[in-house]
């Protein structure tokens, strides 16, 4: 089978070949998500093994019980199943987040404050002559984006790696600033700064000092110059910036740079996102609630509220008293504060893989892989939606089925 | 089974004008009486009430990628509840709406069947996604061509059978319903920064012009024999001294005909109907856009009413994005796709006393007025011109001068010497309003079976508690704003979704979409479609599109 669609990272190629279960022109980590790994054998309840009915029976009983109960993971499963998600969490009164909470939350609140200048990889691909890496390692993190999109990637106005300057802003050597014509080294924590006097000097202002974030004002001037020069230039930017000093406040800066520099050529912006379908965790409740994660039903409609409806401060709180994980493990990621509730509550976990989740949940239901067994809708980093296959057959229910024959038990509980 | 009893019936396709009849309905259809067995029939007792064919939406942004990154970047919008979650779904949004409140609040104004307006090719999977995220309403999608490359570049050659095969192509990867072209080559020149000032104006790379897109897609369209004709947003949007582009426009199609529909469909003309040079000196140009509309017989437009209040911007008009964030200040969202065009959204308040807004809503009226009521269709351009709810507002403000006169005292004076609304006396009549928001986006979306009650039709039905015989419009105007917004049902399909203006029954419509494929061959573009995947796209050609699976009621028409 070809053109099979990765579903490791949010690059989502959608070029690999598979044949007799071998799988090529993937990178290492997309290859390592179709290669055999430890599964969760089947359904559990405490330990004991049980169908699928009975398992999800238990499980809707847990959701439909629960006075709040939280819904969070998402982003490593297809747009069908988040929706079927989200439809949970609205008839149990539950809280629906997702994994952007702890990475990219910050760029939605970004969002929010300036919108976003934005295009599809293809735009880099076929007009960016130049492209900034700005706190984000796709080198190591999306390791074909540079290739298929944009530093190596020919197109439309970029015939040639010559045609296009990469530059790297980050606080160390990354692999990703080896690729780069400019490598710019900032000081942790002073990424805003460095915006601002981009900013400034974009607007023809004059900046008075020798650095700035241990930037040399002379390279500010020369990025800006490039930056200016740029017929077309994206910035893409990872959680270097939205987990450092600043957080959304980086981002909207970087959106206000953008902004400043439309006016004189055009330029766009868009986050590095890392699970393959971690933006559909945030467009499949978007038009299903108008949010896109730290949303709670508790009232019968969706308040969006973040630091008070994420996942990590809900539970640090102790305002959750079930959880159900899809595909995703907190147990492993989150704040040990927020970990040591999760232990005392009932947890229901639907993943093809066990991991440290899987150890303090209550209901275990292991899932088909998207992408190698169950097929679905997946938004790439860019927005754009591909369909990822079903490659071989299996015993397991997809996460799709799971969830359809739960919600159905959930409505049949609530009336 | 339905037996709806001693309505009084307007049905402009079929020439009833307020007459009492009897409807009967048969597995989603409208049927002869002697179809059905009366006892079997549920009976809806209509006496002194108006029936109508469900409302038809042919320009409105339901659906993808614009319409959610407004949701996601406009959290204020969605903080209104409309609905808690219990027998249906919850539901938030002021003018933005979830998904569901879209089904809901259409059918809430007894409105049955909406087409969303302009979907990024490449973006048609999300695009889907939310429609099907829909309840009630039939829908549909048009897929926007103006910019994309393969356009040009067949308009170049000057080769229509290729044209034509890629359109056919297109929509069947695309589960589209039709072909739209927005702003055609202006938003390839915004990728430069630019824009096209001209239907003269050269595309990058291509060297095409907009008059040359605009044709040569008309006459692929026509060749094809699409059930919709080309839907234009037009070049120069937003721009005092438009009004000129917008009838430089329509006069590329004069001498064509089609004897189902119009050609060509000029849409939201609001926001294309400026005279003047400059926002100090920008006056209605709708006079003259209505003369040269009603003098020919193969163009419609549509409204683009704005309403005062709350709105967000958002069009497949990249640069006029640009302009409107700059003139406002406003939060911007843009997004550059491929190689087949761009959006961009910004949050937006008409003001009535802003002499600017107050115009823009005086030209809309002056449209809805002054050109004929087959050639002109009811449309806010939601969210663009404000809440598709209040086209019940719309209506009565049609249909009432004195209602007008009301208005026009709490706008801008502006108004009085910028535009000519204060002096139309003109009145529509109710069943005017109909072929307004029923019989005529029917007719110009090529769907036979909407918009009207004959047998055959489909049972999407209306019913409001006004008396046709009995109202006077023209004085009772807030008796028909406020029955409008609360019709006594609203039948999809045969089904009682709507009663007394509340929700009893959410159901699943359909998804149109057109194949045309069989009148082409597809082997005559196989290499360019190669060639352009393998080159500019981010995606691998065979990923590109939607299955019909992937649809959840999908509705198949195939062209012959
Ligand atoms: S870059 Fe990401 S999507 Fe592409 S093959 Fe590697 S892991 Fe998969
Ligand atoms: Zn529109």
């Amino acid at each position: 089978m070809e053109n099979v669609v990765c579903t490791f990272c949010g690059s989502v190629c959608d070029d690999g070949v598979f044949e007799n279960g071998d799988i090529r022109r993937l990178c290492a980590l997309g290859k390592s998500k179709f290669s055999k790994k430890e599964r969760i054998k089947a359904p559990m309840i405490d330990g004991k093994e049980v169908s699928y009915e009975e398992a999800i029976e238990k499980a809707a009983e847990i959701l439909v019980e629960a006075k709040r109960p939280l819904l969070y993971g998402w982003a490593s499963t297809v747009n069908e199943a988040i929706r079927l998600g989200v439809l949970i969490a609205e008839k149990v009164g539950g809280i629906y987040d997702q994994c952007a909470s702890v990475c990219h939350a910050p760029g939605t609140l970004a969002l929010i404050e300036e919108g976003v200048p934005g295009g599809t990889l293809g735009s880099v691909k076929n007009r960016a002559d130049v492209v900034i890496f700005w706190g984000a390692n796709p080198v190591e993190a999306h390791p074909r984006h540079p290739t298929r999109y944009s530093v190596m990637a020919k197109g439309l106005l970029i015939k040639d790696r010559k045609d296009r300057k990469v530059v790297v802003i980050d606080v160390r050597e990354t692999k990703t600033a080896k690729l780069a014509d400019i490598f710019v080294q900032i000081k942790p924590g002073y990424d805003y700064a460095i915006i601002s006097a981009l900013r400034a000097i974009v607007k023809g202002e004059k900046i008075e000092a020798d650095e700035v974030g241990g930037v040399p004002v002379e390279k500010l001037y020369e990025l800006a110059e490039l930056m200016m020069n740029a017929k077309y230039g994206v910035i893409f930017y990872g959680l270097g910036v939205t987990q450092s000093r600043g957080r959304d406040r980086n981002v909207e800066n970087a959106i206000k740079l953008v902004q400043q520099l439309n006016r004189k050529t055009r330029w766009i912006i868009w986050p590095m996102r890392g699970h393959y379908n971690v933006v559909g965790a945030g467009e499949v409740p978007a038009w299903e609630a108008g949010y896109q994660y730290a949303i709670d039903f508790s009232r019968g409609y969706p308040r969006f509220s973040p630091a008070e409806f994420t996942a990590v401060e809900a539970l640090v709180r102790r305002d959750c008293d079930a959880a159900l994980i899809v595909a995703s493990d907190p147990a492993a990621h989150f704040p040990r504060k927020a970990v040591e509730h999760l232990k005392k509550i009932p947890v229901i976990q639907i993943d093809p893989h066990p991991n440290l989740t899987t150890l303090l949940s209550n209901v275990v239901i292991p899932s088909a892989i998207a992408g190698l067994e169950a097929e679905g809708s997946v938004y790439r980093m860019d927005g754009i939606v591909l369909r990822v296959k079903k490659l071989v057959e299996t015993e397991y229910w997809s996460d799709v089925q799971i969830l359809e024959k739960m919600y159905e038990v959930v409505v049949k509980r609530v009336g | 089974m339905l037996w709806i009893k001693n309505g009084i019936v307007i049905d402009p396709k079929n020439g009833i004008e307020g007459e009492k009849m009897d409807i009967f309905v048969k597995e989603g259809k409208i049927v002869e009486e002697s179809e059905v067995n009366k006892e079997e029939c549920k009976v809806i007792d209509a006496s002194n009430k108006l029936v109508v064919a469900g409302g038809v939406e042919m320009h409105s942004h339901i659906a993808g990628s614009k319409i959610n990154t407004g949701r996601s970047m406009r959290p204020e919008e969605m903080r209104v509840v409309r609905n808690v979650a219990g027998k249906f779904r919850a539901v938030v949004g002021r003018v933005l709406l979830t998904a569901p409140g879209i089904g809901y609040e259409y059918a809430k104004m007894g409105y049955t069947t909406a087409v969303e307006a302009a979907s990024p090719p490449i973006g048609s999977p999300h695009t889907h996604e939310e429609l099907d995220a829909i309840p009630i309403l039939d829908k549909a999608a048009l897929p926007v061509f103006g910019n994309w490359h393969f356009v040009f570049k067949f308009v170049s050659e000057k080769d229509q059978e290729k044209l034509q095969a890629f359109i056919a192509w297109a929509i069947e990867r695309t589960k589209g319903y039709g072909v739209k072209i927005v702003n055609p080559g202006g938003v390839e020149k915004w990728m430069y920064g630019s824009n096209v000032r001209t239907l003269d104006d050269e595309v990058p790379i291509y060297g095409v012009t907009p008059r040359e897109i605009i044709t040569e897609v008309v006459k692929a369209n026509e060749a094809l024999n699409l059930p919709h004709c080309v839907h234009i947003h037009c070049n120069n949007l937003g721009v005092p001294g438009n009004y000129e582009t917008t009838i430089e426009t329509m006069k590329l199609v004069s001498g064509m005909k089609n004897e189902n529909r119009p050609v060509l469909h000029v849409t939201h003309v609001q926001f294309n109907a400026y005279a003047g040079s400059s926002w100090r000196d920008v006056s209605s140009g709708a006079e003259e856009i209505a003369k040269y509309v009603n003098k020919t017989d193969n163009i419609t437009i549509d409204m683009g009413q704005p309403i005062f209040g709350h709105a967000t911007a958002m069009t497949g008009d990249a640069p006029f994005q640009f302009t409107l964030h700059r003139l406002t200040g406003a939060r911007w969202s843009n997004k550059d796709t491929e190689i087949e065009g761009g959006a961009g959204i910004v949050p937006l308040v008409y003001l009535p006393k802003n002499p600017v807004h107050a115009l823009q809503w005086a030209i809309g009226l002056e449209l809805g007025l002054l050109i004929d009521s087959d050639k002109v269709v009811i449309s806010t351009d939601w969210p663009n011109g404000g809440p598709f709810t209040e086209y019940p507002y719309i209506m009565a403000m049609l249909m009432s001068k004195r209602m007008r006169e009301k208005e026009l005292e709490r706008v801008s004076p502006y108004v009085q010497k910028a535009s000519s609304l204060p002096a139309i006396d003109t009145e529509k009549t109710l069943y005017e309003v109909i072929k307004m928001s029923r019989s005529l986006p029917a007719k110009i979306l090529g769907m036979e079976n909407k918009g009207h009650l004959g047998v055959g039709a489909d049972a999407d039905i209306a019913i409001y508690d006004i008396n046709p015989n009995e109202v006077d419009p023209s004085v009772e105007y807030e008796l028909i704003n406020k029955a409008f917004r609360k019709p006594a049902y609203t039948i999809k399909g045969g089904e009682i979704v709507v009663k007394d203006g509340e929700l009893v029954a959410e159901t699943w419509g359909r998804t149109f979409w057109v194949d045309a494929t069989k009148k082409v061959s597809m082997e005559a573009i196989e290499s360019d479609l190669d060639e352009y995947f393998q080159n500019y796209y981010s995606v691998e050609r065979i990923n590109f599109g939607v299955d019909e699976r992937w649809v959840k009621k999908p509705a198949r028409l195939e062209v012959k």
